[in-house]
């Protein structure tokens, strides 16, 4: 039955939606978001869509609760007890959290940073169809037979028909009870692409700064995953050496060391041509630096990387320069020097928090 | 769906045993729906034919949210109308069916003879249809856009009712009167040598002000000062018809739900009173009394920083049972001053059951709480005061003292728990703005809605908005004139 609130419902949503959209630069340069991440849903808090009304000030009012306790015990925090006061149930002020998925939020991103949709590499946009044994039919070849679904078949029958003897429990399969195993064909899709992050986690990075670069990361992770149907995910560290780990720690290692960019590209080319053949994959490093590289020497050597190997097999290579506490480096400069966005190299300097959302349009604005 | 015959049985069962005990009920025709189409009612506050919006879209997704993550279930729902209609969860045991449906006999028995509802609509079902259609067609005559602002504005200010006009004329109908003549000084008789000491001139003076004042007063508009904005509004704005309408379906469902809400504690007391009699004297069977059991203490509990209707009205009514069957009340037994005589106090009167049914039909939950509720049963009951601990950002318990809570627990029920703000004047400046203002108790309004709801005023007066409030002890002028807000000061308070 269609129930007549999903008229309504879906028109809160709407209002819902329209709402983050508005308030979108607040949701991206806050991290709130990718802490109540679900597989394809974000929990996104909004408070106050609720119809104003004159009403007292909650936080002023008294109200009468029961129970044990002394004078003095505390009962309940304010945030989630807004509005209990007040004898009976009056709803409290809730602040609503609201699932919204990805793709949804993806195209929110692109609407309001006015991203341009992602021109795969040049390549056949066709999928690839292969199929899967997961469904069942009533005729196939003997080597197919499902022998639970068979079995349960033929209970049913003999339970039904009433032949089926509790003392005796044989159960005996006729040909129509007989099920077999049948394939479903799928699309695979053949563009798929992968994001190796890269990030600098030596001394001078802090804990303020890895979480920009954690922010970015989600809304970059957003973004590009709205874009291709399959994505996959590579995460490097390095002070002066470099290494590939897990999601995890790549946002909670610490390392006390100096920082040699060149290992980190070293690693993310190795990992290119070991798995990834660019004729295959559209292919994104993105690597976020606070911009102290060890030497002059070092800096040629990344020059040198990119210029001969990266973009050979990459989409587009990304720079991203958090600002430390001890100021930026010079990393950027030396970049911007050598290359410029026709070369596919797109750098971004990332001052604080609110910078986040033009780095973001830095990053993604060009569409490739 | 209609009951099962099994469910039909129950029914019957417990339909009879209720008007036993004397309930006094409309039929009462029950309905069993999914979880799906509970939540569905629910939302549309027990009319699934009501008008479309949103926010009963945003209720849905709490309560369907609430239910699936298992934190919430909504077991009946009973809507004043006579007929009366109940919804049963499918779902539920058989036994929580039987509980609820003696639940729901309670709730009809006080919609029908509990006198604050005596003026509500018993069509609500197909009053809330016309107004579902009605706005409907508008919908489709004026675009969606437009009706949904509207009603946005109107939802805004649907509190601001005067809920005891329905028993009260405040105010005669508007008479048109002729020029009046002049009314004479109003002077204290004297002989004429005596006249200048009798009535010297300060005093003529002052009677002469007065008249002019009273004549000003005429002139007012409104003349008193007037509660039911949303009336006001309805009558003096510049609205569409269609507006009109539509003000006028809000407001009449706002007087509609208002006695529910003034008797949230009684109501839902009087009905757990009477599930659980039902319940444990007649029609529980061995093998029930564990899910019962269970099924009546979470309802009934308590929770620190909130007060239970279905406890403490339940608790209460049990309480004056008990006081008028002992014969606990009057002068003998409150001018008593001996504790063993208090506590050992039974004069067997045997009244409580009779009281009780008196007590349902003549308070609301303010004179409710305000005669029965005494210290003996806030300590029973470890009743308490709480309040934020701006330092700690946390509730915490303030006092146990009976008059606290008591004051506190009446405050929170008066005008149901919401400000009183009120039409001074309809013509403030000589403009056509409207001036409001907020009758001070003590708790200021919370800012940012006071200022959100003056824009949504504004839209329907169509002229400037102001209200004055108070703010850290200043009385202070909110205005709003559609494009920007200001806060003028009018002085420092006593």
């Amino acid at each position: 039955m269609v129930l007549k609130i999903e008229e309504d419902h879906n028109r809160f949503k709407n209002i819902v939606k329209g709402k983050i959209r508005k308030e979108l630069k607040e949701y991206i340069t806050h991290g709130e978001i990718f802490g109540k991440q679900g597989n394809d849903i974000v929990s996104i808090p909004i408070p106050q869509i609720e119809l104003p009304h004159f009403k007292y000030d909650d936080k002023q009012m008294t109200g009468v609760g029961q129970g044990d306790g002394d004078i003095g015990t505390p009962i309940g925090r304010s945030a989630d007890k807004q509005g209990s006061s007040g004898a009976g149930d009056s709803p409290g002020q809730h602040i609503l959290e609201v699932e919204v998925s990805l793709y949804d939020l993806a195209n929110m991103l692109g609407e309001e940073l006015q991203l341009p949709k992602v021109q795969p590499k040049g390549k056949k946009n066709i999928t690839e169809l292969k199929d899967r044994y997961t469904s069942v039919r009533n005729v196939g070849p003997e080597s197919l037979r499902n022998f639970k679904r068979t079995f349960q078949q033929a209970l049913k029958r003999q339970v039904a028909s009433g032949s089926y003897n509790k003392k005796n429990p044989l159960v005996i399969p006729e040909r129509r009870d007989k099920r077999y195993k049948s394939w479903k064909t799928i699309n695979k899709p053949e563009t798929s692409a992968v994001i190796i992050y890269m990030m600098d986690v030596s001394g001078s990075m802090t804990d303020e700064q890895k979480n920009i670069v954690r922010i970015e990361s989600f809304w970059i992770d957003t973004w590009l995953r709205s874009q291709y149907k399959e994505i996959e995910s590579r995460y490097i560290i390095h002070d002066s050496e470099a290494k590939e780990v897990d999601r995890d720690s790549f946002y909670h290692t610490r390392e006390s060391g100096g920082t040699k960019i060149s290992s980190a590209y070293q690693v993310c080319l190795d990992i290119i041509l070991k798995n990834y053949p660019f004729e295959e994959w559209n292919i994104y490093p993105f690597h976020f630096s606070d911009g102290d590289n060890w030497s002059k020497d070092d800096d040629a050597t990344c020059i040198k990387l990119i210029k001969n190997n990266i973009l050979k097999v990459c989409n587009m290579f990304c720079y991203g320069q958090v600002q430390g506490i001890y100021g930026a480096g010079n990393f950027k400069r030396v970049l911007d020097d050598n290359f410029n966005i026709e070369d596919n190299v797109i750098t971004s300097e990332i001052v604080n928090k609110e910078a986040i959302y033009n780095s973001i349009k830095d990053f993604l604005g060009k569409g490739k | 769906m209609n009951l099962t015959s099994e469910l039909n049985q129950i029914k019957n069962e417990v339909e009879k045993v209720a008007k036993d005990y004397g309930l006094n009920f409309f039929d009462t025709i029950f309905e069993i729906v999914d979880y799906d189409r509970m939540n569905e009612i629910a939302s549309y506050g027990g009319f699934p034919t009501r008008y479309p919006h949103w926010k009963f879209g945003m209720e849905y997704e709490q309560l369907s949210k609430g239910y699936s993550y298992g934190l919430q279930k909504i077991y009946e729902m009973v809507i004043n109308n006579n007929p009366c209609y109940a919804y049963l969860l499918e779902s539920n045991e058989l036994v929580d069916q039987k509980l609820v449906m003696a639940h729901v006999f309670g709730h009809s028995d006080f919609f029908k003879c509990n006198s604050w509802f005596d003026k509500t609509n018993r069509k609500a079902i197909d009053t809330m249809a016309n107004h579902g259609s009605r706005i409907r067609s508008y919908i489709k005559k004026y675009g969606y856009d437009a009706v949904e602002d509207f009603l946005n504005y109107c939802l805004s200010i649907d509190n601001l009712i005067d809920p005891y006009t329905p028993f009260i004329k405040r105010r005669d109908e508007k008479k048109y009167k002729d020029d009046e003549p002049e009314k004479p000084v109003n002077k204290i008789e004297s002989k004429d040598y005596m006249d200048s000491f009798i009535n010297p001139m300060d005093f003529v003076e002052k009677q002469i002000k007065k008249n002019e004042e009273d004549k000003l007063k005429e002139k007012r508009f409104p003349e008193q000062k007037e509660k039911d904005v949303l009336l006001f509004i309805l009558e003096y704005a510049p609205l569409e018809k269609w507006q009109q309408n539509i003000l006028s379906m809000i407001r009449e469902e706002s007087y509609y739900f208002a006695p529910q809400a003034q008797t949230k504690i009684m109501n839902e007391g009087w009905a757990s009173y009477w599930h659980s009699t039902i319940m444990t004297v007649n029609c529980l069977i061995d093998s029930e009394i564990i899910d019962y059991a269970d099924h009546h203490s979470s309802t009934l509990g308590v929770y620190p920083g909130r007060i239970n209707p279905y406890k403490l009205g339940l608790e209460l009514f049990r309480d004056i049972e008990d006081r008028w069957n002992k014969g606990k009340f009057g002068k003998d037994y409150e001018e008593c001053d001996d504790i063993r005589d208090l506590k050992n106090w039974d004069k067997n009167l045997g009244l409580g059951r009779q009281k009780i049914f008196e007590v349902r039909k003549i308070h609301n939950d303010i004179t409710f709480i305000d005669t029965f509720l005494t210290k003996e049963f806030v300590s029973t009951q470890k009743m308490f005061t709480f309040k934020l601990d701006n330092y700690l950002n946390n509730y915490v318990i303030q006092d146990r003292d009976f008059k606290k809570i008591k004051e506190t627990l009446l405050f929170n029920l008066t005008n149901l728990g919401q400000p009183f703000i009120y039409v001074i004047d309809g013509n403030y400046k000589n403009r056509g703005e409207l001036y409001l203002k907020h009758r001070f108790e003590g708790i200021p309004l919370q800012k940012n809605y006071a200022r959100d709801t003056l824009k949504n005023i504004c839209k329907l007066w169509a002229r400037p908005i102001n209200l004055e409030t108070v703010e850290e002890n200043k009385d202070i002028l909110i205005s709003f004139d559609g494009n920007n807000f200001k806060e003028s000061f009018i002085g420092l308070r006593k």
